[in-house]
């Protein structure tokens, strides 16, 4: 007997792969993708079930499917997809609040596998070079998609305690990057000339989306439950990034690249937030032991390897008029 | 075909022909004239080309009859009128080129002799080693450390610019090199002073050109603030003072530097030059101990007497988020001129390590040990101090 896995987010790019890729695993026999609007692509043997996780159908769902394992991916992080900062809050918080009760309730839902991500710790002049797991952020994240994420990771840890029978994995990944993702990350990296901010040179730590795909499908299958951190091994500068790249950058000071972020903003050109900015003065580094010894999950790409697959995705147009000589 | 013909007139010549070699046009002198030029060129194109093919012989013939072939089918009928007499003024430049320019070979016996005296004998092999790290650097293929200490740059570049201050002027003598060890984790404890964290970098210099291996050093709160600071402190290998950091510095197998006294140290005035501040709560004592790495305590005399702290505005230093404003004999009354450091003679000594691997790591807990050890530490340093102001003799013997 396979397992049922629930997929929620479905209909995000990311979700969407995953829970494809997961219909070719043999220990799962079927997936159930979750959420309020169709997915855009082919989600192969998928069974779609339109629901809205803010709501108490997400618990019929789980009883009627008879579902196993949850894999909870539908934590957004821009405000621009979802309609406004209101309704990312409320399809973030309240959704994981509605499908962590959901997971209360059932009894049949015994593995619970959560993404979540490395903003949760913040970035900041304070910060040790290297998170562990047991790390909380320096400072806690006032607004935003950190701000969200550290509520819902708070959730999940309550749910944890209350339902020890479940095995909950939660795997903070590192910034996903790669030639299908558009994250704000992606599409900093994707402008024709590249803020950055004057007198930092942040680093960066970032994971291949293939990775990020294989990790949720090895933690949905072995379930260890604990939080992990997962990135590409080693660390790369701003500036390196951007000169591998090959894309001109322009250096500014921190007040007037928040500006030129508020702006690209109104614009809808990137979506550069405040926690964003901070990201790209200070940077963010994670210590991915855990990963390794206890969930026991070796990234294929590299920090150097992740970026240089995605650096081949970005326009050639865009990296040809660098001016390389 | 318009560049394969032009190409032979060039070999003959012995003048570097400044512009286009005689064609009006763009810089390139291959690519088509500008309207501009064509406008302002007389309509002598066909005399000219017929007086080249004609008139001319040998070698100079075999470079302008593929040009002449090509003239009438490329060029459409507006460059026709365009290409000018000029032609012969290269060639007859090469007639003459003592008074129309210096010759190609005295130029590249000149880069030669430039290349040898910047370089030194082997010039070829250092400048294609200083390209490619140009390149390097400038297409991003270097590496950075989980701490972003990128090696390359700091060795090549920051170490090159301190070398020449730190022996040249500081005239920095060091003493107890056998004392760091040749590999594994050690932690170097270090007294701090002169206004500017140079004794920082000095000591940063010394291991790496005496030891052989990269100091690590821990730097405030406040260095990582700072624009410019931070990247630079980064890319030459500090992280932040922290638990965390040093900890896993030190298991890493890395020399990690630390200044206890930190801004109590460097903002002191010069009046308390030597005399040691307080070594905060002795954090960087039970990172020691919960590793076991030595610590090996380092004496810096000299460093108290490059900027002499005579004052502060503590108003302003508040004001700006900055410990301290210095004022010294020089700063900031001779404005640019006050931040020379004064010529101060250095003494670095390296003390005997202070093994912590007797201990238990549970023991980093015990508040009394820690303190035992820091106080030996200190004192250790304080009286190398004193024993070495007595042997340095004058501030700038």
């Amino acid at each position: 007997m396979g397992r049922v896995v629930l997929v929620t987010g479905i209909s995000r790019d990311i979700g969407r792969r995953f829970a494809r890729a997961a219909t070719d695993d043999p220990s799962i026999d079927r997936v159930i993708g979750v959420d309020a609007v169709p997915p855009r692509g082919d989600i192969g043997d998928v069974s779609f079930v339109r629901a809205d996780i803010r709501t108490p159908v997400i618990a019929k769902v789980i009883a009627k499917e008879d579902v196993d394992t949850v894999v909870h991916m539908s934590v957004i992080a821009t405000p621009g997809s979802a309609g406004g900062r209101g309704t990312m809050k409320e399809l973030n918080v309240i959704g994981s609040m509605q499908l962590l009760a959901a997971c209360q309730k059932s009894t049949t839902v015994d593995r619970l596998v959560v993404k979540s991500t490395t903003t949760v710790y913040g970035s900041g002049p304070r910060d040790p070079a290297m998170f562990t797991e047991d790390m909380g952020p320096k400072r806690l994240p006032s607004s935003g998609y950190a701000k969200d994420v550290y509520e819902i990771e708070g959730y999940v840890r309550g749910f944890a305690r209350r339902r020890p029978d479940v095995d909950v994995t939660m795997i903070r990944a590192a910034n996903v990057v790669g030639p299908h993702v558009s994250s704000p990350l992606t599409n900093y990296f994707r402008l024709p000339v590249i803020p950055r901010v004057l007198g930092f040179d942040p680093r960066l730590q970032l994971l291949h989306e293939d990775d990020l795909m294989r990790v949720l499908r090895h933690a949905a299958t072995t379930g260890v439950p604990g939080t992990f951190n997962v990135a590409g091994d080693g660390v790369m500068t701003l500036s390196q990034a951007v000169r591998r790249l090959g894309t001109p950058s322009v250096s500014l000071p921190r007040f007037a690249v928040g500006r030129l972020g508020a702006t690209m903003r109104q614009a809808r050109v990137s979506d550069f937030s405040p926690e964003q900015l901070g990201f790209l003065t200070y940077g963010r580094g994670v210590d991915t032991t855990r990963m390794r010894t206890v969930l026991g999950f070796e990234p294929q790409f590299t920090t150097a390897e992740a970026f240089a697959d995605f650096c081949q995705s970005v326009a050639p147009a865009v990296r040809e008029g660098a001016g390389r000589a | 075909m318009r560049e394969e013909a032009r190409r032979p007139r060039g070999d003959d010549a012995v003048v570097i022909p400044i512009g286009t070699g005689g064609r009006p046009g763009r810089g390139t002198g291959s690519a088509r004239p500008s309207s501009a030029a064509r406008n302002l060129a007389p309509s002598a194109r066909k005399a000219s080309a017929r007086k080249a093919s004609a008139g001319k012989a040998g070698a100079r013939k075999a470079g302008s009859k593929p040009r002449d072939a090509a003239g009438p089918t490329a060029a459409p009928s507006g460059e026709e009128s365009a290409p000018p007499p000029p032609d012969e003024t290269s060639t007859d430049g090469s007639a003459q080129a003592p008074t129309t320019g210096i010759p190609v070979g005295e130029w590249l016996a000149a880069a030669q002799d430039a290349a040898q005296e910047v370089f030194g004998a082997d010039w070829e092999r250092r400048v294609a080693e200083l390209m490619a790290f140009v390149r390097r650097r400038l297409e991003g293929h270097y590496e950075v450390d989980d701490y972003g200490f990128d090696r390359e740059l700091t060795e090549r570049f920051f170490m090159t610019a301190l070398r020449p201050i730190a022996e040249k002027w500081f005239r920095l003598e060091v003493r107890g090199l056998e004392n760091i060890p040749a590999e594994g984790g050690a932690l170097v404890v270090s007294n701090h002073s002169g206004t500017v964290p140079v004794d920082g970098l000095m000591t940063m210099l010394t291991v790496h050109d005496h030891a052989g291996r990269s100091l690590r050093p821990l730097g405030a709160d406040l260095v990582f603030k700072l624009p410019l600071v931070s990247s630079l402190a980064r890319k030459s290998g500090a992280t932040l003072a922290c638990t965390e950091d040093a900890e896993r510095m030190l298991s890493g197998g890395e020399l990690v530097g630390v200044w206890p006294e930190g801004f109590k140290g460097i903002g002191k005035p010069f009046s308390e030059r030597y005399k040691l501040q307080r070594f905060g709560r002795g954090g960087f004592v039970s990172a020691a101990l919960r590793t076991g790495v030595p610590i090996i305590p380092l004496s810096v005399v000299g460093a108290e007497e490059i900027y002499p702290l005579v004052g502060n505005v503590p108003s302003l230093a508040r004001l700006l988020g900055v410990p301290y404003i210095p004022i010294t004999p020089f700063f900031p009354w001779l404005g640019p001129l006050g931040l020379v450091p004064l010529p101060s003679k250095w003494i670095l000594e390296f003390g005997e390590p202070i093994r912590t691997d007797t201990y238990e790591p549970g023991e980093a807990e015990d508040p009394m040990l820690v303190f035992n050890v820091t106080d030996q530490v200190r004192e250790t340093i304080q009286h190398t101090l004193f024993d070495l102001l007595r042997e340095r003799g004058g501030v700038f013997g």
